[in-house]
């Protein structure tokens, strides 16, 4: 098994726990906190999919890493992909916002209602 | 080094699951924070520098924050 | 007892899926579009660090795009949150320790410094504007939690934040009307030479404005989650200062307790 897929399966493992820590309590609180759990492991499959074996990170402060010196170009065999690590920059941060905002609106509901156990408030159930 | 790494993935799993299972709130939200610290390594180990800073500075440090003052304001953080 | 079984079965069948998603493993070769962007990064970019040119200059739209939807997301929350008056502050509990205060007057400064080298170096060093923006963030949380009472100054920081935003679009725009396309990189500013600080055309100018932009507006969210209070709109109000009694209109409804179904206002 390759170091790839050892963090796939790592970033599986945090999506499952996270869903089941989702799911099964009953506490607002634990959910925001599974639904960041799987955040996590999503991000982490995401980059996991772009480290390829034996290169290197795509910061290039060495010449060491161009294949050709005059037009600058990069060796392609030699350096991760950049890709993932975008996307996954650009999750992290909405991952923040969108778990600020759901705990703004628990703390609300507490203020409301008092509880924060899922299953006394009923007021959208028909 | 994958050894090392296999590691460090079981210990992430396991506070995983510890932090859906134990009982206080707050141990619940600083293991949280332990799964982002031990990402963090990962996505350096993986060869993406930028990633792990990200993790760390947002993930680790500004989310268990965000979560601890939650708590606290929702009477739960004993 | 069912919806836990249901959820069990459903947890396996994903667990399932995932089993077959590991059989298939990681690519072993890069793709076609970052095959072109790491070749042709440095040349067409100058700036070290790929990342960077991917996230501002190829995929600049995303960006954008985040940096709109943790906006919005602060907004929401300082709606739900906002401020109405002070709360008077219990001076016995929110005095913090010698330490914290004391450590909080010497660092602030080299970390908001810290912060700052994070943003600016974001196209030569692992790094960038959200990065820089988060530990600026901390820095001021430490400020927060040091003194319990200091009002942070608002106006600046909305002013700063909504100017940077308004410059990231400002930046696209001359990217537009020099080059042809939004948010391009080939001549608003010289791209200078590789791995200098100041090279990559625009690319830092847009992480700085970035930067700020994110400190200031993590810092307000920090701000209005350890501060606002919701403003009243009935008996949420006085829940925390008057435990039990309360006044504004609606049915009564009782903290904790199943309550009736129907006879919602």
């Amino acid at each position: 098994m390759n170091a790839g897929t050892l963090y796939l399966g790592a970033g599986f493992a945090l999506v499952l726990t996270g869903l089941a820590c989702a799911l099964l309590r009953r506490n607002l609180l634990r959910m925001v906190l599974g639904f960041s759990i799987v955040d996590t492991g999503v991000h982490l499959i995401i980059a996991s999919v772009g480290s390829l074996a034996g290169r290197t990170a795509p910061i290039i402060d060495d010449p060491a890493l161009l294949s050709d010196a005059t037009t600058l170009a990069v060796d392609a065999t030699a350096v991760v992909d950049p890709v993932p690590q975008a996307l996954v920059l650009t999750a992290i941060v909405i991952g923040v916002g969108v778990t600020a905002l759901m705990l703004t609106y628990i703390v609300r509901l507490h203020d409301r209602a008092g509880t924060l156990d899922v299953r006394e408030l009923r007021e959208l159930k028909w | 080094m994958i050894w090392l790494d296999a590691l460090v993935c079981l210990l992430m799993v396991v506070v995983a699951v510890t932090a859906t299972t134990v009982r206080n709130l707050v141990s619940a939200v600083i293991m949280v924070g332990v799964v982002s610290l031990l990402v963090s390594y990962l996505f350096l180990r993986m060869g993406a520098p930028d990633v792990a800073m990200t993790e760390a500075a947002i993930g680790a440090a500004l989310t268990t924050v965000i979560f601890l003052i939650a708590l606290r304001r929702t009477g739960e953080g004993r | 007892m069912t919806r836990t079984v249901v959820t069990l079965i459903a947890l396996v069948a994903i667990a399932g899926l995932f089993f077959v998603l590991l059989g298939l493993g990681t690519p072993d070769e890069l793709g076609t579009v970052s095959r072109h962007y790491v070749e042709r990064g440095i040349a067409e970019n100058r700036a070290a660090n790929l990342v960077t040119s991917v996230v501002v200059n190829y995929r600049g739209l995303d960006t954008l795009g985040e940096v709109t939807v943790l906006f919005l997301s602060v907004t929401g929350a300082a709606f739900v949150l906002r401020r109405r008056e002070r709360k008077p502050v219990d001076a016995k509990a929110s005095r913090a320790s010698e330490i914290v205060q004391t450590g909080a007057r010497v660092l602030v400064a080299p970390i908001m410094l810290f912060g700052a080298y994070i943003f600016v170096h974001g196209h030569l060093t692992p790094g960038g504007g959200f990065q820089g923006g988060a530990v600026v963030a901390s820095g001021v949380l430490l400020l927060l939690l040091a003194d319990r009472e200091r009002e942070l100054p608002h106006g600046l920081m909305s002013w700063l934040e909504s100017l940077s935003g308004f410059a990231f679009v400002v930046a696209g725009l001359a990217g537009l009307w020099v080059a042809g396309s939004f948010l391009a990189n080939r001549g608003v500013l010289p791209l200078g030479e590789w791995n200098r600080l100041l090279s990559a055309g625009i690319i830092p100018v847009i992480y700085i404005l970035i930067g700020l932009k994110v400190g200031s507006e993590l810092a307000a969210l920090l701000d209005v989650m350890m501060r606002g209070e919701a403003v009243a709109g009935g008996p949420s109000g006085d829940r925390h200062r008057g435990g039990g009694k309360r006044h504004g209109g609606g049915t009564s409804r009782r903290a904790g307790k199943k309550r009736t179904k129907g006879g919602r206002r």
